[in-house]
């Protein structure tokens, strides 16, 4: 398996990334999560206007075979969620990084320790069989 | 030390992803769970289930006996057919749920790979007083599920067979048949709410077999399959699971198998139990249920009733890939198992409404005659 892991992204150790935009940040889940997932077929994202604390549950995501909870990797307000996928989940899976981000934030400044993409690859190494 | 079926190479060199289960390093996956389920309902998938326990059970006593351990009606299985059986405990709480057949002369009997330990020794401890023999085949014989609609007449095309007259192998019929020049066990059986055949030949010609019923028809005709295509595709019928519809502690009235109990056949272990429990009727009962409210419910979330009290708790649940929405079984008081009764399920501490809806959820596309 070649994983995707684009260098100008930040990463949590539950596997979501975070994009740097203007003085927003998108948040999406990262190319290794999706594909242990499998085929997603669920989603639950908050509403924007939630506040979201740095390590909490802001959704869940699920496959035919497995259910994970969204963790916020950094704490804000929501200001966009990407509702495209509120009946198709595709995205996710085939452009993680891309059509499949999830939520855009306004930082508050509080943020979980994230990883970049030469130590989220390390990281991913390490799980994968 | 996990173990291996037979096929574990075959599995890692064409690219499935391995996952452990009970104990067993398994393919979880190839091309994808929902591709794969559709594969098996549309036209062929194979699945190894080489990880399943496989006893042959023989000697003079070898019906007497699996008629005394067993709650099907082993002497009415007729010559090369199989049923459907449990083995209960004295108090008629579930071993585990079983197949056996009638070969030549001898009993083959398929267990679940996660109890074949347990059911070993439950067999052991019940022999005194019948002169039997108990093999275990586990090791020595490799399992192939080749299931869905197109699988019969792809099996029947198959060069280098005896597989021509496959039409007219009845539901749960086993024969020894040629596949590709090897002697195998043909059964038309499975678990996938599908048609299909389960077939036992000699573990070395795994990859053989493997790789040329993969290769039969056009190319895709057949999709190799891994465990989460087979757990989804048995939920949608409502085939029960050892370790979530059915465990030690869980009778069989309680899981919707009486139709399994044959309490006319004579003494077997569990027979007085299981004759109050009926008599009394189950005070839980498995329920088939759909979410009203957005959520996926999954296996040992609580149920608790619309006001709060817990009350039960979920077996399995999933998104069905057939249907494109969540569907689950649950145990609940007899009170609440009746279609349409609401109740909560708790996804992540949060009450989601479900109704109980009729099982299976699936029907069953089984060629019977």
């Amino acid at each position: 398996m070649s994983l995707n892991i684009p260098a100008d992204l930040k990463y949590s150790t539950s596997d979501e990334w975070v994009r740097v935009e203007g003085d927003e940040l998108v948040i999406g889940i990262s190319d290794f999560a999706q594909d242990a997932l499998g085929d997603i077929v669920y989603l639950e994202l908050p509403k924007v206007g939630d506040t979201l604390a740095p390590g909490a549950a802001f959704g869940a995501i699920e496959s035919v075979k497995a259910s994970s909870d969204l963790l916020a990797p950094v704490g804000g307000e929501v200001v966009a969620v990407n509702s495209a996928l509120d009946h198709n989940q595709e995205p996710i899976n085939q452009d993680p990084y891309g059509a499949g981000w999830l939520i855009r934030i306004r930082p508050d400044g509080a943020s979980e320790e994230l990883l970049d993409a030469a130590a989220y690859t390390t990281y991913c190494e390490g799980r994968a069989h | 030390m996990l173990k291996r079926t037979p096929l574990f190479e075959t599995h890692v060199s064409l690219g499935a992803r391995m996952v452990e289960f009970g104990g067993w390093e398994m393919p979880v996956q190839y091309s994808g769970i929902i591709d794969e389920h559709q594969a098996v309902r549309q036209s062929a998938g194979l699945f190894d289930i080489s990880h399943m326990g496989r006893f042959i059970v023989r000697g003079p006593d070898a019906e007497a006996f699996l008629q005394y351990v067993a709650t099907c009606d082993v002497a009415a299985i007729p010559f090369g057919q199989a049923t459907y059986g449990l083995l209960c405990r004295p108090d008629g709480t579930i071993v585990d749920d079983i197949f056996v057949y009638r070969l030549d002369d001898e009993f083959l009997v398929v267990v679940n790979a996660s109890n074949l330990d347990k059911d070993w020794a439950w067999l052991g401890e019940h022999t005194s007083g019948f002169d039997i023999e108990i093999v275990d085949r586990s090791e020595r014989w490799a399992t192939l599920a080749f299931q869905g609609p197109a699988a019969e007449a792809l099996l029947s095309a198959a060069e280098d067979s005896s597989t021509d007259d496959l039409a007219a192998l009845p539901f749960h019929g086993v024969a020894m048949t040629t596949l590709f020049g090897v002697t195998t066990l043909i059964a038309r059986t499975g678990y996938t709410g599908e048609d299909g055949f389960e077939i036992f030949f000699e573990a070395h010609h795994a990859p053989l077999v493997w790789h040329r019923l993969l290769a039969l028809g056009v190319p895709g005709s057949v999709k190799p399959c891994g465990l989460g295509a087979r757990d989804s595709l048995r939920f949608e019928p409502c085939l029960a699971l050892y370790g979530h519809e059915l465990n030690d502690t869980i009778n069989p009235y309680e899981a919707r198998l009486g139709w399994v109990v044959k309490l006319a056949k004579g003494d077997f272990v569990g027979r007085e139990a299981l004759a109050q429990i009926k008599a009394t009727g189950p005070t839980r009962r498995l329920t088939g249920f759909e979410l009203v409210d957005r959520g996926v419910a999954r296996g040992d979330y609580p149920i608790h009733t619309v006001e709060g009290q817990p009350i039960g708790f979920v077996t399995s649940g999933m998104p069905s890939p057939t249907f494109g929405r969540p569907f689950g079984m649950a145990y609940v008081p007899t009170a609440f198992s009746v279609e349409g009764s609401a109740f909560d399920v708790l996804i992540r501490d949060k009450p989601v409404r479900a109704r109980a809806v009729k099982m299976p959820f699936y029907q069953p596309q089984y060629k019977k005659k």
